[in-house]
């Protein structure tokens, strides 16, 4: 009994051994030399690999990061949409490269109140199917099929149905502005944009392109393309796509002017102040935006 | 008669809810002509607002090789070209023609009853005349049949096969054609035959249509010189028995191979009212402008079948057939298996509308889903040998290339795993979605 204890461990320690040693000849023989750097820069950064960087995934983004760094001596354009870039910057000795931070907004306020269901639907509860079928409970071909296929996919559990409009509702404290959403809607609804200073950005919160009759027909709070808000933007900050006005980010100041002159309440300003004290003073991604109302009020 | 065929692989008995019964019914003033009226490109618009145009004219061009042409089906002036929400629920371009009494049709149209025996045209001509005259699938693919007659170089047709199997239940549209227009439709069989180039032709039809399948023999035995090489195959009333592949191999054995066309088995399958037109193209000139419409349910007072132009909205045929009953939720264009609900009852009629289904809430109303349960039934009412189950669960997870390996591309979309499952699982939902998705990621590594 004992007698097989020993030839067992003395078998398998001696094989333990061999093989060890043969492990550590051909790690030492095949070492692939890698910056060390890239192993911190890649620590700093979330690990969720969403891809919202361009790049595969965090490790690439580390690595390419370390690279500009060596080549250029800045990380300028490399950014994660997660993480503050100057943990990175400072692990590579440097300081962080200009990068505006961002975040999915919803153009479609089809809720159930705005664009009347007119339609049953049952069947597999996928937008990307369901835009096949039919154009939408309220009619509107372009607006959320509030099926929930960007929900699916966020990485952060940023977005969620609201049950009582019926649309995607982005957390601002968890978006990362990745833009997984984005790709997944099959309307192409979801938009990545900055998140403007103080985190107040102006937008136009529909994606109908029809012309302005047909998007009244299925929609209280479409864009109609009366480009109203385009003769009153003082930077030019406006174009029309279609029969849809469209704020460039780029140029956009958050003036908030369009979303004053907006006869269909289509431009959203989100985050700013509103001029009585007695108002809630932030509705951080509301629906609507209080701020018509209060003006005209 | 012939013995009885079938396909061997799966299949499903639904309950058949055959009703019929003919009426006309009155035109209304303003009729929509969808200018995408077949699988493919939309055809491109060549009337403007104001323009008269005549009944049979052409007022869209094909565009691309997979296209249509599409003919005004009443006289009157063009009110406007715009947009109307067809079937599908999306707003597609359309011709608005505000009609005149009188039809007046365009130059060149031969507009008689009699009918014409001698075929003139030649087989390059008469697949010329089809695609002028945009004939296209009217099953309801709305494949244009001028590109499925024209057979590739280095295959042969052996045979014509006309798809008279009608096997969705609770449409009887071309029951009544074959019964009403039997000289005129075999006539049609022969243009094919013609056509492809080949002297078999053969006639798959269900053997529910008993009366139908007699007075075919009976006319053909009568005219024996006229109707040489035409042969009546009896089938079993299965679903999906009028399936293109499923009928192909029911009558000749053949299988079509997985991702080819039926022309790989010398087969060409042309449906029965799509024969009829390719006869009126051929011997009158007469461009495809109507089709018999089923307009049924079990709720509804008089389920019909109208002879309807195209263009005329659907709930106006729901008014001729008795009304709209009181608890209907679901209103279906095309059968029960294969049609899809619509968005709205006001959407016009067009090529591919065989026939306007109403059906109550207790019939439409989804089941409780529960969970599979492994029971196989779907893999086993497959007509195509696939197994349903598990290309739900991979398109539900979004694994495309697993849906390509188990080969969703040969889905054909019958319903009939769906109709099977104990477990109310939307299967075919689920797999036409695997399927669009897969079908974009091969088209895409194909163009690469």
């Amino acid at each position: 009994m004992s007698n097989t204890l020993l030839i067992s461990l003395v078998v398998l320690g001696v094989l333990g051994a061999v093989l060890a040693v043969v492990l550590y000849i051909v790690a030492q023989r095949f070492k692939v030399e890698e910056n060390p750097l890239i192993d911190e820069a890649e620590a700093c950064l979330p690990g969720a690999n969403c891809g919202g960087c361009g790049f595969a995934g965090c490790r690439a983004l580390a690595e390419a990061c370390v690279k500009q760094a060596a080549e250029k001596g800045n990380i300028d354009g490399l950014a994660c949409p997660g993480t503050d870039m100057n943990k990175v910057a400072a692990v590579l000795g440097l300081t962080a490269g200009v990068f505006e931070p961002k975040i999915a907004v919803v153009r479609c306020n089809g809720s159930c109140k705005n664009s009347p269901a007119k339609v049953h639907y049952e069947g597999a509860d996928i937008c990307a199917f369901a835009s096949t079928l039919y154009a939408g409970k309220g009619g509107c071909s372009k607006g959320c099929m509030g099926l929930g296929d960007c929900v699916k996919k966020c990485n952060f559990g940023a977005l969620h149905i609201d049950p009582e409009t019926g649309l995607p509702v982005v957390d601002p404290d968890k978006c990362v502005g990745c833009g997984v959403c984005a790709r997944t809607c099959p309307r192409g609804i979801i938009e990545i944009r900055p998140r403007g200073k103080k985190d107040r950005r102006v937008y136009v919160c529909c994606s109908n392109t029809d012309k302005g009759a047909l998007v009244v027909k299925n929609c209280s709070v479409g864009c109609i393309g009366c480009q109203k808000c385009l003769k009153e933007c003082p930077f030019e900050a406006i174009e029309m796509r279609g029969n849809l006005a469209y704020i460039d980010p780029a140029k956009c100041k958050a003036c908030g002017k369009c979303a004053k002159v907006c006869p269909r309440g289509a431009i959203h300003a989100i985050n700013f102040p509103a001029p009585k004290p007695e108002a809630p003073a932030e509705t951080p991604e509301a629906p609507k935006v209080e701020l018509e109302k209060t003006v005209t009020a | 008669m012939n013995p009885i065929k079938t396909f061997k692989k799966g299949g499903v008995h639904p309950e058949e809810n055959k009703f019929s019964a003919d009426q006309d019914f009155p035109m209304p003033k303003q009729i929509i002509v969808p200018l995408g009226q077949c699988l493919g490109a939309p055809a491109e618009c060549i009337v403007n607002k104001g323009d008269r145009v005549l009944t049979g004219q052409l007022i869209g061009t094909a565009k691309g090789f997979v296209s249509a042409n599409v003919h005004s089906p009443a006289t009157g002036t063009v009110a406007k070209v715009d947009v109307v929400m067809d079937h599908s629920g999306y707003y597609k371009p359309a011709v608005f023609i505000d009609r005149e009494e009188q039809d007046e049709w365009a130059p060149g149209i031969l507009v008689t009853d009699e009918l014409l025996t001698d075929i003139k045209l030649d087989g390059k001509a008469i697949i010329d005349k089809v695609k002028e005259c945009g004939i296209v699938g009217m099953g309801g693919a709305t494949f244009p049949t001028h590109v499925k007659m024209m057979v590739p170089e280095g295959k042969k047709a052996e045979y014509v096969i006309i798809n008279a199997a009608e096997c969705e239940p609770y449409l009887t549209c071309d029951y009544r054609l074959l019964l009403e227009k039997t000289q005129e439709f075999l006539i049609g069989v022969k243009i094919v035959m013609k056509g492809v180039g080949t002297d078999k032709g053969i006639i798959g039809i269900e053997t529910n249509k008993m009366p139908a399948i007699e007075l075919l023999d009976q006319t053909i035995k009568a005219h024996p010189d006229l109707y040489a090489g035409i042969e009546v195959q009896p089938l079993k009333t299965k679903y999906p028995q009028g399936g293109e592949k499923q009928i192909i191999k029911a009558i000749t054995g053949r299988e079509v191979p997985s991702g080819k066309l039926p022309i790989e088995t010398g087969c060409v399958v042309v449906n029965v009212a799509s024969t009829y037109a390719i006869y009126e193209a051929v011997q009158k000139n007469k461009p495809l402008i109507e089709r018999i419409v089923t307009v049924t349910g079990k709720a509804i007072k008089k389920p019909s079948n109208f002879r309807c132009r195209f263009g005329v909205p659907a709930d106006l045929l729901i008014e001729a057939a008795g009304g709209m009953p009181e608890d209907i939720t679901d209103v279906i264009n095309g059968g029960p298996m294969m049609g899809k609900s619509v968005s709205v009852t006001s959407f016009p009629t067009m090529k591919g509308t065989s026939g306007i289904l109403l059906m109550t809430l207790h019939e439409a109303q989804d089941r409780r889903q529960t969970n599979c349960i492994r029971c196989g039934r779907c893999a086993k009412a497959c007509p195509m040998g696939l197994q349903p189950f598990l290309l739900h669960k991979v398109a539900k997870l979004n694994d495309f290339d697993e849906t390509e390996k188990n080969h969703i591309m040969d889905c054909i979309e019958c319903g009939s795993c769906e109709f099977t499952c104990p477990a109310n699982i939307p299967l075919l939902d689920y797999i036409r979605y695997g399927k669009a998705k897969t079908g974009a990621i091969i088209k895409a590594r194909n163009q690469k």
